[in-house]
């Protein structure tokens, strides 16, 4: 029997389901201190003055400190592309004298309790010339607006004109059929359920600043910790606790995290930072704000031609550490054409920079979005032709493997049309499409995507990123009680590793499953490592801890065969012993018996313990995961609410290690969509002034909105990586919100309206069934 | 503001006499960071996540919304009491864990109180009615699917109709 493939229960329960879990909020150390910011009112001034006078006589209040008073270095995030394509921004720990968004911290306030700082951060006073804002892409675009940054003419931080191919003019010229889709999707929040936050102390025996934060990329973490503070490396060690979601927002470096470990250094006192969910609104990481403008041509038979995009992408006041501003235009524009045979493709791309919080990766990253616009070309494109509009994307979907793209992407096999006709027809064999040809006011709506995952070196290098995400490392150690501890450079938070990758190694090692420990989180454990963002955990570090177990495995033949006094070619791995043909077996136990405290005893030349050190990149453009979203939406004509009837995911992520958290990562993407899609969206006024601080205004949708998902597997499994695993993390998000909007769209039919902005509203909805007749 | 007020509020069996808190201090603080009592979490600090949820006298209170000295005299009871000393899950933690009813752990505990303190009040629910009452928290790794099912999947087997 093999762990991979079976639903095991996971690592991670017990501790989370008593209470003895240990996220970063639940550490207290002696003599800690509490941070918190004073943050810019205005979204855009400069800094007159900033008087802290009166809260440094805050009973409690022990410290604040301004950029002036820390002298840190900025957090600036590099692409090596020329200044016509990338404008970087330099974004200080704390602002200097300009303020480029409201809630952009200004002083940090350190004080012996949570409510004391909250005290002092309310009798700080800062005075602001204030500026024009810019608040939103059509306003930063507009000639002579004011600028956000002074290098940055024309607010634009990304421009990159890419593939453009030759006759592409000719194509639509001669085109029967061409059809376009302008398309704007709201702003979101990742909305990790647990905050960001931070711990940090400064320990003089190790010299070294130890830092617990939820991060999911601790390694950059303390890249730029060390880079602003102006510490070497082996100074700062970055140990991540329980983490309470990601989703993305916090595989960036967050210039609050260095500001707690600067406070932490130079006070040499612990201190805490715990953001509330105001700031977490307001002044974190937000996402998805853009505007595409796409045209498509076809032939008669409905076989795409061709797609002319231009993409502008809402990316806030600044670059965020390592992607910066060019995550969504790049992801965008590189993966756009997707899982259709496209000939034709020419594509601009563009980050510009608003008087808004700053933007970071968010799961999915621009997938969601051009899914949307794509699949809504297929659809307005079958309606113009009269075709059905599964129908069309069966003519267009690739099918013949490996297929390498007009945008010079190549796709591993998958299932793309496989999917598309299961779910198509478990709709059907369910009779929704009676329903939908009922009176009542019924559509329904699919989405048709792959999801590259396991982003390796080479295809980050493609982006031109300055830092190279892409390898991983994992160390395992073989201990005298031959239990196993694997350290791995990729980082759970939620994800379930601590289960999945004991069970790839455990298969390895022919182990039990209890036997098998993994250790993440920790900078000093591993000698450096991306973390876990991109859906490249199961694939890239799931395939390294393979490999250092398959080492491991060949050591311990090694010294086993030897102990045995036979040849490495006649023993094998037997329920933790090496086990002879001839049926003699030296169990895991005796042989770390010898490689620790009987070192004498080794072959010749044979180092002791039982550890071993294993890499994995992926050279290629990565693999590709698979499925297609089934949708039946019912819309409320009173009131316009659009409620899911029935939600069908037919997935494809190669071998499903687990196949529990497979359906748990589908099922919680989905419900990410769907909030993209029906619910989500930070706004801000004319001013610059974000309107949504709460969950009153930020509409999170609960269990009464989130259906239940019908969930079906395929598997083609990955030919590259060790375990055949594609990844599975950001599926869910990326197909959901295209395939609503079909729904809602084909619901619509009977009205001439058609809505391709996200999140729909339920008054644009009801606005639309009454005004052109749906209600009966 | 600041003075101290002592108050005296049993949690999880355990009678505190003197605790001493700010008229300002909520509930959820005092437990966390008074009493040490972690297990409780806070999302919003505005009563929306539902995250702090713990049992006020046997029903489901949002913890950031109460301060502590409303809790005098009060029986409190937090995720911690969920399992005995030993840490043998109770049936409810069971079921979230065969339903992979978590991911990242971090609702978890308010979710396992909310429906702690309501399947005590309404054994019979519905799987209807239990996919109500957990709208009342916020998950965002789940969609809720699994914890609709694993509050479902033990109040079925605490009532003896056995699994689903």
């Amino acid at each position: 029997m093999s762990w991979v493939g079976t639903s095991v229960a996971r690592r991670e329960d017990p501790r989370l389901l008593t209470g003895r879990g240990r996220f970063v909020d639940d550490i207290h150390l002696p003599r800690m201190l509490h941070a918190q910011f004073v943050r810019s009112t205005v979204a855009h001034g400069t800094v007159t003055g900033v008087d802290l006078s009166r809260t440094l006589a805050v009973p409690g209040v022990v410290a604040a400190f301004t950029a002036g008073d820390l002298e840190l270095g900025d957090i600036t995030a590099m692409l090596d592309r020329p200044p016509s394509e990338f404008v970087p921004t330099a974004m200080p720990v704390l602002a200097r004298d300009r303020v480029r968004y409201v809630g952009e911290p200004i002083a940090i306030v350190l004080a012996e309790d949570p409510y004391a700082v909250e005290d002092g951060i309310e009798a700080a006073k800062v005075t602001y010339e204030v500026l024009p804002p810019v608040v939103s892409d059509e306003q930063a675009l507009a000639p002579g607006a004011p600028l956000v940054h002074a290098a940055a003419t024309a607010n634009t931080l990304v421009d990159v004109s890419m593939f453009a191919t030759e006759g592409i003019d000719d194509v639509f010229a001669g085109a029967p059929c061409v059809v376009n889709v302008r398309m704007k999707t709201g702003r979101q929040n990742a909305l990790p359920l647990e905050t960001r936050g931070a711990v940090a102390n400064w320990d003089a025996r190790d010299e070294q600043l130890l830092v617990q934060t939820c991060t999911q990329v601790p390694h950059l973490v303390r890249t730029v910790m060390a880079d602003c503070l102006r510490l070497a490396e082996r100074n700062v060690r970055v140990l991540v606790p329980d983490m309470g979601g990601g989703f993305g927002l916090k595989c960036v470096v967050g210039r609050e995290e260095i500001a707690v470990g600067a406070a932490a250094l130079r006070l040499r006192r612990p201190v805490k930072w715990i953001e509330d969910r105001k700031d977490a609104l307001t002044a974190s990481f937000l996402a998805r704000e853009q505007r595409y403008d796409l045209r498509a041509a076809f032939d008669a038979d409905g076989r795409i031609l061709g797609i002319d995009a231009d993409v502008v992408c809402d990316m806030g006041a600044y670059s965020c550490y390592p992607f910066t501003a060019g995550i969504e235009p790049l992801m965008a524009s590189a993966e756009l054409p997707g899982v259709y045979r496209v000939p034709a493709y020419r594509v601009r791309g563009r980050a510009v920079t608003t008087n808004k919080a700053p933007t970071a990766p968010y799961r999915g990253v621009s997938r969601p979005q051009i899914v949307m616009v794509v699949e809504r070309l297929f659809e307005r494109a079958a309606r113009e032709l009269g075709l059905d509009p599964v129908e069309i994307r069966r003519r267009n979907l690739i099918t013949e493997f490996p297929y390498t793209g007009v945008n010079g992407v190549t796709y591993d096999p998958g299932s793309y049309l496989e999917s598309l006709d299961l779910c198509e027809r478990i709709l059907r064999d369910e009779d929704w499409y009676s329903v939908r040809d009922s009176d009542r006011v019924v559509g329904i709506g699919y989405s048709c995507f792959s999801e590259r995952t396991g982003y390796g070196s080479a295809a980050f290098a493609k982006r031109k990123m300055a830092v190279v995400p892409g390898y991983d490392l994992a160390e395992i150690r073989m201990d005298l009680s031959a239990a196993v501890t694997v350290t791995t450079g990729t980082l759970s938070h939620g994800q379930s590793h601590e289960t999945t990758l004991a069970q790839i190694v455990a298969d390895r090692l022919g182990l039990d499953l209890a036997q098998v420990k993994i250790h993440q989180g920790d900078t000093d454990r591993v000698t450096y490592g991306f973390g876990s963002f991109a859906s490249r955990s199961a694939t890239i570090g799931g395939s390294a801890v393979a490999r250092a177990a398959t080492a491991l495995a060949d050591r311990l033949l090694h010294l086993g065969a030897h102990l045995l006094e036979t040849r490495r070619d006649q023993v094998g791995l037997h329920h933790g012993s090496v086990r002879a043909h001839d049926g003699r077996s030296v169990s895991f136990e005796e042989i770390a018996d010898v490689a620790y405290l009987k070192a004498h005893l080794l072959p010749e030349g044979a180092e002791p313990g039982l550890t071993a050190r294993a890499s994995f990149d992926v050279q290629g453009d990565g693999t590709f995961s698979n499925a297609a979203h089934g949708v039946v939406v019912e819309l409320d004509p009173g009131t316009g609410r659009v409620r899911i009837l029935r939600y069908v995911c037919v997935e494809d992520c190669g071998v499903a290690i687990h196949p529990q958290v497979v359906e748990g990562q589908c099922r919680g993407g989905i419900a990410q969509g769907i909030a993209g899609a029906l619910f989500e969206q930070v706004t801000y006024d004319a001013q610059g002034e974000p309107s949504c601080a709460s969950f009153i205004d930020y509409k999170v949708p609960t269990a009464l909105e989130i259906p239940e998902v019908a969930i079906h597997h395929l598997e083609t499994p990955c030919e590259f990586t060790e375990s055949g695993a594609k990844g599975a993390g950001e599926g869910g998000t990326i197909g959901a919100p295209a395939a609503v909007l079909n729904a809602v769209n084909d619901a619509l039919r009977r009205t001439g309206v058609e809505l391709d902005d996200t999140p729909i509203r339920p008054e644009t909805v009801q606005r639309a069934l009454q005004r052109h007749g749906a209600i009966r | 503001m600041t003075d101290k007020i002592l108050i005296s509020l049993t949690v999880n069996g355990t009678a505190y006499d003197d605790v001493l808190v700010e008229a300002r201090h909520t509930l959820v603080d005092v437990l966390r960071h008074v009493l040490g009592l972690t297990g409780t979490h806070v999302g919003c600090e505005h009563g929306v996540c539902g995250a702090c949820t713990v049992l006020v006298d046997g029903a489901p209170a949002r913890a950031c919304l109460m301060f502590a000295v409303q809790a005098e005299g009060a029986d409190i009871r937090t995720v911690e009491s969920l399992s005995d000393g030993e840490g043998e899950l109770s049936d409810l933690q069971r079921a979230f864990s065969e339903h992979h009813g978590l991911q990242c752990g971090f609702c978890t505990p308010g979710f396992l109180m909310l429906a702690e303190g309501f399947l005590a009040e309404r054994p019979q629910a519905t799987k209807e009615e239990i996919r109500e009452v957990v709208s009342a928290n916020l998950c965002r790794c789940t969609g809720y699917q699994t914890i609709v099912e694993a509050i479902d999947g033990c109040a079925r087997e605490r009532r003896g109709e056995g699994r689903q």
